[in-house]
């Protein structure tokens, strides 16, 4: 043994921290959603106050909300694209997923955790036709989730036509006047008395009564703001923190977040991620079902589109024909920034965290710091995109190269 | 005598008007290196996916120390223990060496309700890949080390490292050798021997007899699909090995060719009938391995 290490301690470089850091697929997502973080932290720089309006509670729950939205999605993303395929359906399935959540609810009567339930149901499915055709037809998933960007659009609208005579969005309003519901808030609040519904709908779990506190001890500033009340339909003034507790999206995003990253990097499925993408031939000759998990991929896109979906579709209290547009392309930009490669093989959900992280703070800094216009955002995100992929290439070199 | 650890008789395998292999018969045994050598497109690969599963033969049989053996996919030859090495197809570039041991039979822990969703015992991961590692003689420091990082021969001993690890007894080797420089493929030589001395059946598929001889204690020489003979080292040099793969009579051909060509040329000087004369002898020779070698192709 030691003679053996002896003789090959030649060929092996012990590598610096540093270097170890440089060659984690997410080290770039990092460093440059710290970048973005002080970037806007002074450009948003308030000399009067002497502190800066990126930071204010609100600031901080707006982009978080934003970056958690589209982290969700990029999650599902990733880990698809690490198994080798893309999912270009994933915006329209959004889409489609809103209109089966919510016309149940407000046309048929369904309770919302029965709709919850039907519309879980349904991503898996859709998941299952992407991944067994792409199986079947052996053509890039490019093309076939392509089509069915056009084709889950498209029955989305013209379903939605059928069911509302004409319009393009079914509204929680269509409740009013069912079960005794009176108004829209009401509406509101019989669907946040599900249990179910509960989980997609409001604060996370306890940060209400966090924040309260944190308010009573002076570290939230408080605000006089009218509150509702759904038993009497009164709104009466009331000295409330600034900010309600943290979006629920947020905490499907950090543990949906956690549970892929365990998944990937801990579990035998996770290898066979890895494998899957890395060389499809060389996983199958070891036993791996490659396609089997290339289903299961897609499965956990739709899953992770539909979850978005839910969350959106109870805030804004509206299904809509176009919702979900562009956001397949938002969730491949958060992977590539992460670090994932276009090719598979190679990735990491903790990158996705971070780049979904860049994309919330770009997309939101640029209407929080008042004299950069919004209109720069996309500017930003596709000069990001640039710099992503070829740092990324620039590392897998580094990362490969044979000694 | 004992019947072989595999054999394989009369093997036939068909595609469509295509006849790839017309009665192959060989055999291996334990600690024994069996030779598979023959030109491009003589059915060396289609003998060998026939051995590890992936083609079922169109007629012929073959037996697994005297009992016949029928093999449905690769999964069902790896269970009996014929472990295949491919030259690119057994390694993922981008992951560490102890993702790529595992590939597929990942150690888990007893939570098997769990199904793929079980956690990876990556310490013993770890530890293994680096100890069967160190058994073939490779000292990998970091078993997190990405594989693209290992030289073209610490790749293919990997691949063999992880077959014996998992229980492999007969390995078959596809072209390790191909794209490997002379050190490099010495490596892999050396380590065909210590699989050998563990006991276990190699089949070495090549094309190059220098790879070959030195490691070999059986040829089979396969050439258009048929079984040219099987030969033990004692009875063969490497000459006649590889006057036997290239075809004796091709080369024979070939070089009364070139002769014909020599002498045209110097019939050319003198003149008369002898330069017509000379110039058909080539031209028919010359004509005569075109045929052939288009009759090669029809054949596959």
């Amino acid at each position: 043994m030691a003679s053996a290490s002896a003789k090959t301690d030649e060929r092996v470089r012990e590598l610096s921290w540093f270097n170890r850091l440089l060659s984690r697929p997410e080290f770039g997502a990092l460093s440059g959603a710290i970048l973005v973080f002080v970037m806007f932290t002074i450009f948003a720089w308030d000399a009067s106050t002497n502190s800066s309006g990126f930071l204010g509670w609100r600031a901080v729950v707006t982009w978080l909300k934003f970056s958690a939205e589209i982290g969700i999605i990029g999650i599902g993303a990733t880990l698809l694209m690490i198994g080798g395929e893309f999912d270009l359906s994933v915006g329209s399935i959004i889409g489609m997923t809103s209109l089966i959540l919510l016309a149940p609810i407000v046309l048929y009567g369904w309770a919302p955790w029965q709709a919850i339930l039907l519309t879980l149901a349904v991503a898996v499915l859709l998941g299952w036709i992407n991944g067994t055709l792409v199986n079947a037809t052996g053509l890039p998933s490019f093309i076939v989730t392509l089509a069915f960007l056009y084709i889950y659009r498209g029955l989305t609208l013209v379903v939605t036509r059928a069911l509302t005579g004409g319009a393009t969005r079914v509204d929680i309003q269509a409740l009013v006047g069912q079960n005794g519901i009176a108004d829209v808030p009401q509406a509101r609040e019989f669907i946040r008395s599900d249990r179910l519904a509960q989980l997609f709908s409001g604060e996370v779990w306890l940060s209400p009564k966090i924040v309260g506190f944190l308010g009573n001890i002076g570290l939230i500033p408080i605000q006089t703001r009218n509150v509702l009340d759904p038993a009497t339909g009164q709104r009466t003034p009331m000295d409330l923190p600034i900010i309600d507790g943290i979006p629920v999206a947020v905490g499907w995003w950090i543990g949906l977040t956690i549970l892929a990253i365990i998944l990937l990097q801990r579990t035998q499925l996770g290898n066979w991620i890895f494998g899957t993408g890395g060389h499809a031939e060389s996983a199958r000759n070891m036993g791996v079902p490659t396609n089997r998990v290339k289903i299961l991929l897609f499965m956990g896109t739709a899953l992770c589109g539909t979850i978005l979906s839910i969350l959106q579709v109870f805030e804004a209290g509206s299904s809509e024909v176009l919702r979900g547009q562009l956001k397949e392309f938002e969730a491949i930009i958060v992977a590539v920034i992460g670090g994932t490669l276009l090719t598979g093989g190679y990735g990491s959900v903790a990158g996705a965290f971070w780049g979904a992280l860049i994309y919330g703070m770009i997309a939101r800094g640029t209407e929080i710091v008042r004299w950069m216009p919004n209109d720069w955002f996309r500017i930003f995100l596709g000069v990001g995109l640039l710099a992503a992929v070829l740092f990324n290439t620039y590392i897998r070199k580094r990362a490969t190269e044979a000694k | 005598m004992a019947a072989p650890l595999v054999e394989l008789k009369d093997i036939v395998k068909t595609f469509g008007s295509v006849i790839a292999l017309n009665g192959v018969t060989t055999s291996v045994d334990k600690g024994q290196v069996l030779c598979l050598l023959g030109d491009n497109g003589a059915g060396k690969s289609t003998l060998i996916k026939t051995l590890s599963g992936v083609h079922t033969p169109t007629s012929g049989q073959i037996y697994m120390e005297g009992q016949p053996v029928t093999f449905r996919s690769p999964r069902d030859a790896q269970r009996l223990g014929i472990a295949t090495v491919h030259q690119h197809l057994s390694i993922q570039p981008l992951m560490s060496v102890s993702r790529n041991f595992f590939m597929g039979q990942e150690p888990t822990s007893e939570r098997k309700w769990l199904g793929p969703l079980n956690l990876i015992k990556k310490d013993f991961a770890d530890t293994t890949a680096r100890e069967e590692m160190a058994k073939m003689g490779i000292d990998i420091r970091d078993p997190n080390q990405i594989v693209g990082t290992m030289s073209g021969g610490e790749r293919q001993v990997l691949a063999i490292a992880r077959a014996i690890y998992f229980g492999a007894k007969v390995l078959i080797l596809d072209e390790p050798t191909a794209a490997l420089g002379v050190k490099q493929a010495g490596v892999v030589l050396r380590y065909i021997a210590q699989v050998k001395a563990k006991g276990l059946a190699v089949v070495f598929i090549t094309h190059n007899v220098h790879h070959a001889y030195p490691v070999a204690d059986k040829f089979t020489i396969l050439k258009r699909g048929q079984s040219y003979g099987t030969f033990m080292k004692e009875e063969v040099s490497r000459e006649d090995v590889l006057a036997m793969m290239a075809g004796k009579e091709e080369l024979d051909a070939l070089e009364a060719e070139l002769e014909e060509f020599a002498r045209a040329d110097d019939a050319k000087g003198k003149g008369g009938d002898s330069e017509f004369e000379a110039a058909a002898a080539a031209e028919h020779a010359l004509a005569k391995s075109l045929h052939e070698e288009s009759d090669h192709f029809k054949k596959g």
